[in-house]
């Protein structure tokens, strides 16, 4: 009885679950498999997508030629149902809305979470990540090393299955052997990139992602994963094998019916349903954590979506891995006499240092790719190479002006046609209309690539959520409310990838579209953009500054954990998934320790 | 476009001919429709109509189309914009209760009586009426927006604006993906890259 309902769920549990994307996922799959009995409370819908996702449809199909409006914001084939930047009837308020201070909160109310259409990318954290505060002075240091990490990133890498190549480049870390799957074959756009960039001393390697390029090792890494279970490598083993090699077709971000990427719907849920262990209450909406006399986590309160009905479940230990301000949220509104301020908030600390990625794009037009013959360029569904940051010394050594690094995403290629193509392309054609525009169309496309800077953002005082005092959502549950600010690190760090964009395009014999935006404040993606946020009860090595300790266990309340982006002490320019994933399977392994000692 | 010269054009185009079928335009976005939710059925073909009601008139239908042929002919590749479902596509578009949509019915239905009061003003004809050198004298002062005149910006836009929705609606299409030889959207049982002699040729072997 997997998905229950109020009439079928049991009134006690093992551990509860709050959310079901990639922190909340792999934390019910690494303690179902061990033994752990979960309850998954899920704000959203049943979402299943082996059987909802448009797979092959075409721009035609749709309304609008799929184009994104704000009820589908990555248009209409996007995974992402009952969510984006506004979801009806649960606003959210802010502080500023200049461009500079204005923060913008995605979420994705479904089952799985945002992990249905994120890009996959699925980078680790190097060791200067996690002490970025001894390296330079600036921001904080994670109570954990990479050391600490990285047996946790080889078994997400195993377990998910991500492409990529051990590089043995500065802070980009190695996987061990066995851990990755093949890269898939770069486009023509990609290598033209790789061949100019490395004129330029900009290293370009192959991409690390989520898809399948190849079977999992399901005779293999049962047992590297779950020594010492037979039980969960026969569980694992078998669902391995249900899933699917990338077929090279089909956009990632509509989701994948044969299971090729990862989504914690098609990776995580499925064997941790199988265990027997698994409960998910979906249309289950948490807005807070009781705590007992004992001022421990006793259980957790929510709405039932589709009834309106108030209920509480209670267990023995509670996750709230609901995203990163979600979780704060929850904890914010989890106020008492004993915890005034908000549950597992003596630090003060509770919705302080929310960060996202620093994000600026500049497309070119390239003479080289125009006119090519007919290829078949669906590929991976895009970073099969990318650029890991390379300027590590010259910026230790002061020569930057801003204190942290970027990688970039880049991706060209003869696409689907759809609704931008021939779009915009007055500064080519002089404006061509009739058969010359039929003639342009047909050379420039697929001549076009585009770069996309992914950087860090340094956490600052004037960037936090709080409870706002007056706007509730339609369920009468407090809203947060965003203060968000930059610095002149993440400006600088902006220009510099405009820069560096437009030397890459012009070292392809291409030409910019518009030129490079020297101006990094205009040239920076507003906050919460990229989706990214993270941080809000980081981890910490002291309880008077940190809202959790190094195993995601907030400092308060001994039972209560927040396995989400809300942990990182820092956000490295590496995409967050994969290392959400590896600190929550780590926090798990913790709890189910501690539940076979009886401390939990 | 700025607010100022917005009204000048407005001023223009409804100084010199009027049309009782375009009131929409000067109405302003008073579509009552909704959009398709949130939570839409994926897997469903859609026809255009389907979620919301098409709004133009037969008139501005005819010029829709007129337009859109205009920008995308048939020629020994690919039949016209019109043939492949084009203005279908277009009158979806400026019918859907979105913001961007909103604004492009503006656009959209204010540029359709400038073409109509510009046809008007030159030849004493609506623009469907005009023979072809009398349309596309017209398009040639309004195809390229950086270098329009300045009386003609606001039409300009509209024709960059109509020009990516005709071309969106034209590639979206079986036919306009055929026309750029796209081959994707098939399943393969292994991706094995660009051939090797094209990439020897573009010296990246």
């Amino acid at each position: 009885m997997p998905f229950v309902s109020a009439l079928t769920q049991k009134s006690s549990y093992d551990v509860i679950v709050v959310g079901s994307g990639a922190a909340g996922g792999q934390s019910a799959y690494a303690l179902c498999m061990d033994g752990a009995k979960v309850l998954m409370l899920e704000a959203g819908r049943k979402y299943d997508p082996t059987v909802e996702t448009p797979m092959f449809q075409t721009p035609d199909a749709a309304p609008l030629a799929g184009a994104g409006t704000p009820e589908k914001p990555f248009g209409f084939y996007d995974a992402t149902v009952d969510g984006g930047w506004e979801v009806p009837g649960e606003p959210y308020a802010r502080a500023s809305e200049t461009d500079a201070g204005r923060f913008e909160w995605w979420r994705a109310r479904m089952l799985g979470g945002r992990t249905n259409h994120w890009g996959r990318i699925s980078l680790r954290n190097g060791p200067y990540d996690f002490k970025p505060r001894s390296r330079d002075g600036l921001g904080l240091d994670w109570p954990i090393g990479y050391s600490d990490l990285a047996p946790y990133y080889d078994k997400v890498e195993l377990l998910i299955g991500v492409y990529g190549t051990n590089e043995g480049l500065e802070n980009t870390p190695n996987s061990s052997a066995g851990c990755l799957l093949p890269p898939p074959k770069p486009l023509v756009s990609d290598l033209l990139v790789a061949q100019r960039a490395k004129r330029l001393g900009i290293p370009v390697i192959p991409g690390h992602r989520a898809v399948l390029t190849q079977p999992l090792d399901f005779a293999g890494s049962p047992a590297r994963l779950h020594p010492g279970n037979a039980t969960a490598q026969k569980i694992l083993a078998e669902d391995m094998r249900k899933r699917s090699a990338c077929i090279w077709a089909t956009p990632c971000g509509r989701g994948c019916s044969i299971r090729a990427n990862y989504q914690s719907t098609t990776v995580h849920l499925p064997p941790a349903l199988a265990s027997g262990n698994l409960d998910i209450r979906t249309d289950a909406m948490v807005y807070e954590v009781s705590v007992g006399r004992d001022g421990r986590a006793s259980g957790v309160s929510f709405v039932d979506r589709t009834t309106g009905k108030h209920q509480h479940v209670t267990a023995r230990a509670v996750i709230l891995a609901a995203s990163a301000c979600e979780s704060v949220r929850i904890l914010l509104n989890s106020r008492s006499a004993s915890f005034p301020n908000g549950l597992a908030n003596s630090s003060g600390k509770l919705g302080r240092y929310l960060m996202d990625t620093v994000g600026s794009s500049l497309g070119g037009q390239i003479p080289l790719l125009e006119s090519l013959p007919p290829l078949n360029e669906d590929a991976a569904d895009g970073h099969q190479l990318y650029v890991p940051w390379w300027l590590y010394q010259e910026q230790h050594a002061g020569k930057l002006g801003f204190a942290r690094g970027y990688h970039i995403e880049f991706g060209g290629g003869r696409r689907m046609p759809g609704l931008g193509t021939g779009a915009g392309m007055e500064w080519l054609t002089g404006g061509s209309y009739g058969l010359k525009f039929k003639q342009d169309v047909r050379r420039y496309y697929g001549s076009f690539v585009n770069f996309d800077g992914r950087g860090e953002m340094i956490p600052n005082e004037q960037s936090f959520c709080e409870i706002d005092p007056d706007v509730k959502d339609k369920w009468g549950i407090p809203v947060l409310r965003f203060h968000w600010g930059w610095s002149e690190h993440e400006r600088r760090q902006a220009a510099h990838m405009q820069k560096t964009f437009a030397d890459i395009i012009t070292a392809m014999g291409g030409r910019t579209n518009g030129a490079p935006q020297a101006d990094g404040a205009k040239a920076i993606a507003p906050g919460g953009s990229i989706i990214h946020e993270v941080g809000g009860a980081v981890m910490g090595a002291n309880s008077k500054t940190s809202v959790t300790n190094q195993w995601c266990q907030t400092w308060d309340v001994g039972n209560l954990f927040v396995t989400d982006g809300a942990v990182f002490a820092s956000n490295a320019d590496k995409n967050p998934t994969l290392t959400i994933m590896a600190l929550a399977w780590r926090a798990a392994d913790h709890i189910l320790e501690r539940m076979r000692r009886r401390e939990l | 476009m700025d607010r100022r010269t917005t009204i000048q054009w407005m001023l223009a185009a409804s100084a010199v001919w009027s049309f009782p079928e375009a009131r929409g335009a000067q109405a302003g976005p008073a579509n009552p429709a909704r959009g398709y939710g949130t939570d839409p059925k994926l897997l469903k073909a859609y026809r255009r109509g389907d979620f919301w009601p098409l709004t133009l008139s037969a008139q501005q239908r005819r010029l829709a189309g007129v337009l859109a042929d205009i920008i995308i002919p048939a020629d020994a590749h690919s039949p016209s914009a019109s043939a492949v479902g084009v203005v279908e596509f277009i009158d979806e578009w400026i019918s859907a209760p979105y913001p961007l949509h909103l604004k492009d019915r503006t656009i959209v239905l204010n540029g359709f009586n400038w073409l109509d009061a510009e046809g008007a003003r030159r030849f004493g004809k609506g623009f469907s009426d005009l023979d072809d050198s009398g349309r596309h004298g017209i398009c040639d002062a309004i195809c390229n927006e950086s270098q329009a005149a300045a009386e003609h910006r606001g039409a300009a836009r509209f024709f960059a604006v109509y020009r990516d929705l005709t071309a969106g609606g034209f590639y979206s299409t079986p036919v306009g993906r055929k026309d750029l030889n796209f081959i994707g959207n098939v399943p393969l049982v292994r991706f094995d890259g660009p051939p090797p002699a094209l990439l020897k040729r573009l010296g990246l072997s």
